[in-house]
């Protein structure tokens, strides 16, 4: 218990310091994660939507695979765009490892198959509903996929929130891929993890109450935005 | 009367010819050969699980059949729009606007988009929902919505309406407002065949009768020969309310 | 749809943040986590940046991974602790010349409680041996860094084939310095660490440093530019200008006035042509 009043008290003295460096680190993990989702959801969103409303052979192996891809652990992901980016590798010309782009890169691959997933699940149920309606009307499958994503956009918001989430969360993909470099690829997550390896347990979870807090404030605004904007639409 | 301008052809006659839907062993459909034509007023009635809603999809290309044909007279071309349409029992709107769902139709049939919504609104003033134009879909009524589905359906000037028991959930009140915008849309050209498992109602909109019976037509006949001298004993038996609810 | 202009937005930030990034004169050193975790560095480049305008981006790992970064070609310059290691690094013609920068030394680390009973001891192989033979847990990193290699050495310098002596009470860990401590004070378990990283950690628990200052406890730290011929991606000018600054005079001072409580950790012998 006493290492976590400790903890409280580092976390306040932190924030009320307003220190710059935290600032940054800050900043800097949520451009990385929030860029992710956005590549993501563009990429996963409409992939998702389409393995819903297409049959095509295959289909169920299609949706396991998605489905298993949620678990991808990042440390094996981080190690897989590690070996892509370096010089050594294929796409070493780009000069992209150690740098917060390859952080973005891994972690867009890491919660494009969460964000796929669950959109699938929430168009397919959604297709049940209004197939026949829409069929009816005239609509071709993919053109219903997108209205359907449309018309699902407030379960939309839980599944980028599901995505965030991961990607804030995750440490072992960006430690490999961006080389925890001071003030240039340096995260809360990474840091918390420095702290902790140096022995600097109170600074560590209070930096992980800093984190906690931002990820609930962003929750918490996504929430009432979603509320408000369903209780005009319905 | 407003033949549709669109296609030089038009859709009707509907030709079944020995139709059948079957799903694992059991055949919904067991061999219907008919033929619909532009005009009268059709209304299709049948005891529970005779076939009736499975017969409409496949008239609408809903479903396919197992076997047998099915062809309008001039056939729609897939990615065309669409020269029928379709109301079910239950309304589903998207969660827009009553304006903009019925835009959402017009633009699937092709309609420009300067033209959507003076069509849109023009459907909506037929059904009496322009009040509602811009208020979201899904927290109108359940006749409110209905009416805005029939809205949704007469902006496309189809040729064929089919609808599938559409005043089932609602009140006496919002069916009769129902039941007028259906012959409204028959009264400016449209074909209507409807299924409806209220008597009153197939006699007061029902122009001729399709008695479905174990995925069969039993008997077809105007509406008025019907109800008096019904040409089959299963028929008469529905009609008396004495038929099993099994098919 | 107003997601669109999101869109367009975010990728017109990811295109100026590499741009900014073009504009900036860095170069990458690969280097080990007790020199990042002393702190060393976050004491010696702001010096060296506000002097060049050249900013310093250390990847801090092991030092077996910090080398396999250079051959690699994803740093400019290695810096690492590890001379043997070093020199095979350069025969491998993955590096140009190695220079010796600083040195400090590794402690053995151990619980107040000392079971092995070598507290004050002089001798660091008899010290070893004392810890095998009572079978008092011993922390090892096991990650080929260079405190892990220096380990391995003394075993073999105290007489002890450590793979066959190795029992429940050698824990590897395969884990960085600061972690590694970690685990020794929740086990109260005795472990070599470089001094710089022990005085700059805050969880001790139980420990103490147990025995020091002999001479095979010493540390040598080396520095060398990733070979620009096999990588030629390699920043050599900017590279070479930061070696040339580590070994002048200037930042040997800087090296030498770097103290935690008093105490200085690295002692500058880039003059020390043996080292």
């Amino acid at each position: 218990m006493n290492d976590i009043s400790n903890a409280v008290m580092e976390a306040l003295h932190l924030i009320g310091g307003a220190d710059p460096k935290l600032l940054d680190i800050v900043l800097l993990s949520l451009r990385v994660s929030i860029t992710a989702v956005a590549i993501a959801a563009v990429i996963g969103l409409p992939l998702g939507a389409a393995i819903a409303v297409k049959r095509f052979p295959g289909h169920h192996t299609v949706v396991v695979i998605l489905n298993a891809l949620m678990g991808l652990p990042p440390v094996v992901v981080g190690l897989a765009v590690y070996l892509l980016l370096s010089r050594a590798g294929p796409l070493g010309p780009l000069g992209l490892l150690f740098t917060p782009t390859a952080m973005v890169i891994a972690q867009s691959i890491l919660i494009t198959p969460i964000i796929a997933a669950l959109s699938r699940q929430v168009v397919e149920d959604a297709w049940k509903e209004y197939r026949d309606q829409l069929r009816s009307l005239g609509e071709r499958p993919l053109g219903a996929a997108l209205t359907l994503l449309w018309d699902v956009r407030f379960s939309m918001v839980t599944i980028l929130l599901a995505g965030f989430g991961r990607a804030a969360a995750e440490v072992g993909a960006v430690i490999i891929v961006g080389g925890n470099i001071d003030g240039v690829t340096r995260v809360m997550t990474t840091t918390i993890a420095l702290e902790t390896s140096k022995g600097n347990l109170p600074l560590a979870l209070g930096l992980g109450m800093i984190l906690l807090a931002i990820v609930i404030a962003l929750n918490a605004t996504a929430y009432v935005v979603k509320e408000t904007a369903q209780q005009r639409f319905g | 009367m407003n033949i549709s301008m669109r296609a030089p052809l038009s859709l009707l006659p509907l030709r079944l010819h020995d139709v059948v839907f079957a799903a694992g062993d059991r055949r919904i459909i067991d061999g219907v050969t008919l033929t619909l034509e532009a005009g009268p007023r059709t209304v299709v009635i049948g005891p529970n699980g005779a076939g009736k809603s499975v017969l409409m999809r496949l008239c609408h290309g809903l479903l396919q059949p197992t076997s047998g044909r099915i062809a309008w007279n001039s056939p729609e071309l897939p990615g065309a729009p669409r020269r029928q349409a379709m109301v079910f029992q239950r309304p589903v709107m998207l969660r827009r606007s009553a304006l903009a769902n019925v835009a959402y139709a017009l633009k699937l049939a092709g309609v420009a988009h300067i033209e959507r919504e003076a069509r849109g609104r023009a459907a909506l003033r037929r059904v009496g929902l322009d009040h509602l134009a811009n208020s979201p879909a899904r927290v109108l009524s359940g006749g409110e919505q209905q009416r805005l589905a029939l809205a949704r359906a007469w902006a496309l000037r189809p040729e064929v309406l089919f609808l599938d028991e559409p005043t089932a959930n609602l009140d006496p009140g919002a069916a009769q407002e129902i039941e007028r915008v259906i012959s409204a849309m028959h009264d400016a050209g449209t074909k209507i065949v409807m299924i409806t498992h209220n008597l009153g109602q197939a006699h007061r909109l029902g122009d001729e009768i399709l008695f479905i019976h174990q995925g069969r037509v039993l008997e077809r006949a105007p509406a008025d020969r019907f109800f008096k001298h019904p040409a089959s004993a299963e028929a008469a038996r529905f009609l008396e309310g004495e038929l099993p609810w099994q098919a | 749809m107003a997601s669109i202009g999101r869109r367009l937005f975010l990728t017109f930030l990811l295109c100026l943040a590499a741009t900014a990034q073009a504009q900036e004169k860095f170069i990458t050193v690969a280097s080990t986590t007790s020199t990042e975790q002393s702190g060393l560095f976050g004491y010696l480049l702001p010096i060296y940046e506000a002097q060049t305008g050249v900013k310093v981006r250390v990847v801090a790992v092991g030092t077996g991974q910090a080398l396999d970064i250079g051959r690699r070609g994803d740093a400019d310059v290695v810096f690492v602790h590890a001379r043997p290691a070093e020199e095979k690094f350069l025969a491998e013609g993955q590096g140009v010349k190695r220079y010796p920068v600083m040195y400090n030394d590794f402690v053995l680390i151990g619980p107040k409680s000392d079971p092995a009973k070598v507290a004050g001891t002089k001798d660091i192989t008899a010290a070893m041996s004392k810890i095998q033979s009572s079978q008092a847990p011993f922390v090892s990193r096991g990650d080929r860094s260079g405190t892990h290699m220096a380990e391995l050495e003394l075993w073999k310098a105290s007489g002890i084939d450590i793979d066959k002596s190795k029992g429940p009470w050698y824990r590897d860990t395969g884990q960085g310095m600061g972690p590694a401590l970690n685990s020794a004070a929740s086990m109260n378990a005795y472990i070599l660490a470089d001094r710089g990283t022990w005085l700059a950690f805050k969880n001790r628990g139980d420990l103490a440093i147990l025995v020091e200052g002999d001479k095979r406890l010493f540390n040598q730290y080396g520095v060398m530019l990733v070979n620009p011929d096999k990588h030629p991606n390699v920043k050599k000018d900017l590279g070479q200008q930061f070696i040339d600054w580590l070994i002048s005079p200037a930042g040997q001072k800087a090296i030498a006035d770097y103290k935690i409580n008093g105490e200085q950790l690295f002692y500058p012998n880039a003059g020390d042509a043996s080292a």
